[in-house]
């Protein structure tokens, strides 16, 4: 629980826990029926914010408030299952190129090195516009195209665990590399590996918004960016109705800040960075010695059982 | 070296000729589409061999979708199949002809691609500037107040979808500064000078150039920030402190050189991201580059012109990445060696 003590990590986890409450509980927050049929008059298109609608009605008539909190579904199940699939490929791929080295490493890295350099919103366009818009499709393409990232960041570490004292040690005692790897590796790639999943989350859920504004969406799915593909194709900015346009993206900007916040509050919890350097007035160089034995007790406490 | 690198972006490039090529083949028989019937199946026919379509995908294969192997396919000359014929025309810069507007794909894109080049070239050397200067004062000023600002502004400027932040821009100058809803020229206008008509382009370039500029700053702003504080931590910034230089002199002489070096990995690595971008700014501001002939062809189910615009972004990141790539082994001696 030393990670809420940092202000990035509490403030991310809070807005994604604020989130995924509504999520969860729209039908008992929203104050419409997102599926009821309106009767749609010349008034009800585009109305201003009002006492009935808080946050206004879209070009359909129904409330932007009740999409909104919908709206956040897809979002979160797009996010977290496109990351999930992204850490799963880069994680196997990562460990199984740091941790076996050579042809293998050689392979992959070029793989990796190839896939890289690709452009993937494009090939996400392409591939969904083939394969027809539909949630499981998007997540598919999205997860299987945001691998690259993790696959690097996860090998490096696996490079630099598998020369470590206690990894030798255990391989002269004749562990397998089985254990090897789920014994000694895998704790010390995990955590970092939990920071990037939030990352790619937020990555996710940005692509996958782009994706929805340029109508590559689930039709039959509500999301925010399917709200600001309506509120672009269908009139929103010359009828000045601003809040079909501010209101989704703000969701947007609010779910990725909070999960770039929980990303980069874990990563500086694990791997602290430095925060201080010879410019400054009044050098704390000596605090990041402590901050190492802070955030990697299993270094720091016993050097001697390591070595 | 050189060569290795130059043999890494050919096999990049093959790898998207391959991967350009099957993907278009899984969504099966492009004449389905043709649903009329006054269409006789001979004219079908007429235009399948037209195409070539009455060729294997490839050896062994008659078709993907559905999937067909056959066997006696195998022995087929492999110049004699759709894929070799793909290759060709690849070659040639023959990339097909547009179904929407039956012109030849390569003479739409190439005005496109300068179009995209511009917009990307000015937001990224915008972007690049002002997010190293905000950097270098957020590393400098670290753990004040303007530090974690800047550090809080850059986060959220990362967190905001390009599109949607072209969108409320697009919103704002238009209604407040009266700046045009999108093109690069005002339509049907006539220009006294070319002065004249460079002003209506740079008028048509700003709300997509600022869009472009503030999505990019937040990332630049914290690499370099990262970056510059690792070096002011190394050991000759104190030497040279000891030596009794002042602190401008310390960045200028001895830390930002060495600061830059991750800049120039990071934009390279960013170019595939920035083509990103650009289709999502170019839809919000029709600005007819590759992007906006991207959305047009996703909205049109244009296929060649969508293969064909595919296949030029890639190449355009992937010998970015390569130049990028060189530059940075001119740049750290280390490397050359």
């Amino acid at each position: 629980m030393k990670a809420l003590s940092n202000p990035l990590v509490a403030l991310g986890g809070f807005i994604i826990l604020l989130t995924v409450g509504m999520a969860i509980f729209a039908p008992l927050i929203a104050p419409y029926d997102p599926d009821e049929t309106v009767r749609v008059t010349l008034d009800s298109i585009y109305a201003r914010p009002s006492s009935q609608h808080w946050w206004g009605t879209d070009d359909a008539g129904k409330d932007v408030l009740t999409n909104f909190i919908y709206g956040s579904r897809v979002s979160l199940i797009v996010g977290f299952f496109a990351s999930l699939i992204s850490i799963g490929i880069g994680g196997f791929l990562g460990m199984l190129a740091g941790y076996s080295g050579g042809r293998i490493d050689k392979w992959i890295s070029g793989l990796t090195n190839i896939f890289l350099v690709i452009p993937d919103l494009p090939l996400a366009i392409v591939l969904v516009a083939l394969l027809g818009p539909n949630l499981l499709n998007i997540i598919l393409v999205i997860g299987i195209l945001g691998w690259t990232g993790s696959s690097r960041l996860v090998r490096s570490q696996t490079l630099s665990i598998k020369e470590r004292k206690f990894v030798l040690r255990a391989k002269a005692l004749g562990a397998s590399h089985l254990h090897i790897i789920r014994r000694h590796i895998l704790p010390h790639v995990l955590p970092l590996m939990i920071a990037n999943a939030v990352l790619v989350i937020s990555l996710a859920i940005l692509n996958e918004s782009a994706l929805s504004f340029l109508g590559l969406s689930d039709p039959t799915k509500l999301s925010w960016g399917q709200m600001l593909n309506f509120a672009f194709t269908r009139g929103a900015m010359s009828a000045g109705a601003w809040w079909a346009l501010v209101v989704p993206g703000f969701g947007i900007v609010w779910l990725v800040l909070g999960c770039t916040l929980l990303g980069h509050g874990l990563e500086q919890v694990l791997n602290p960075r430095l925060e201080s350097h010879h410019l400054m007035p009044n050098p704390h160089m000596t605090s990041i010695q402590t901050k190492t034995s802070e955030a990697a007790p299993h270094l720091a406490k016993k050097p001697k059982e390591a070595s | 070296m050189l060569l290795r690198k130059v043999g890494w972006a050919a096999l990049t490039v093959l790898f998207v000729v391959i991967l350009n090529f099957f993907l278009f083949r899984i969504m099966g028989d492009p004449t389905k589409i043709f649903k009329d019937p006054r269409l006789s199946p001979a004219i079908i026919e007429n235009i399948r061999i037209r195409f070539g379509l009455d060729k294997p995908v490839i050896n062994c294969f008659e078709s993907l979708r559905p999937f067909k192997f056959k066997p006696e396919l195998c022995a087929v000359s492999p110049f004699h199949t759709q894929f070799s014929a793909y290759v060709t025309n690849l070659a040639k810069g023959n990339f097909g002809v547009s179904f929407h507007s039956q012109k030849p794909v390569s003479e739409l894109l190439r005005q496109r691609l300068w179009n995209t080049l511009l917009l990307i070239g000015a937001g990224q050397i915008l972007a690049i500037i002002l997010g190293m200067l905000l950097g270098i004062i957020a590393a400098w000023k670290v753990r004040t107040i303007i530090d974690y600002s800047s550090l809080l502004v850059a986060l959220t400027a990362w967190s905001v979808p390009t599109f949607w932040l072209g969108m409320v821009l697009l919103f704002w100058g238009s209604t407040q500064f009266s700046l045009p809803l999108g093109g690069m020229n005002t339509i049907g206008a006539s220009y006294d000078s070319g002065w004249e008509q460079f002003k209506d382009m740079v008028r048509h370039m700003l709300l997509p150039t600022i869009t472009f500029t503030l999505v990019w700053l937040g990332e630049y702003m914290i690499i370099m920030r990262s970056s510059l504080l690792e070096t002011l931590s190394q050991d000759y910034v104190l030497t040279a402190k000891a030596k009794g230089l002042s602190t401008f002199q310390i960045l200028k002489d001895h830390a930002l050189q060495n600061a830059m070096l991750p800049m120039v990995t990071i934009i390279a690595l960013n170019l595939g991201f920035t083509v990103a971008g650009a289709i999502q700014i170019e839809t919000v501001f029709s600005w007819p580059g590759l992007g906006l002939t991207i959305f047009e062809a996703v909205e049109r189910r244009d296929y060649p012109v969508l293969q064909g615009a595919f296949f030029m972004l890639a190449v355009c990141v992937i010998l970015a990445n390569f130049l990028a790539d060189m530059l940075y082994s001119t740049l750290d001696p280390r490397i050359r060696s």
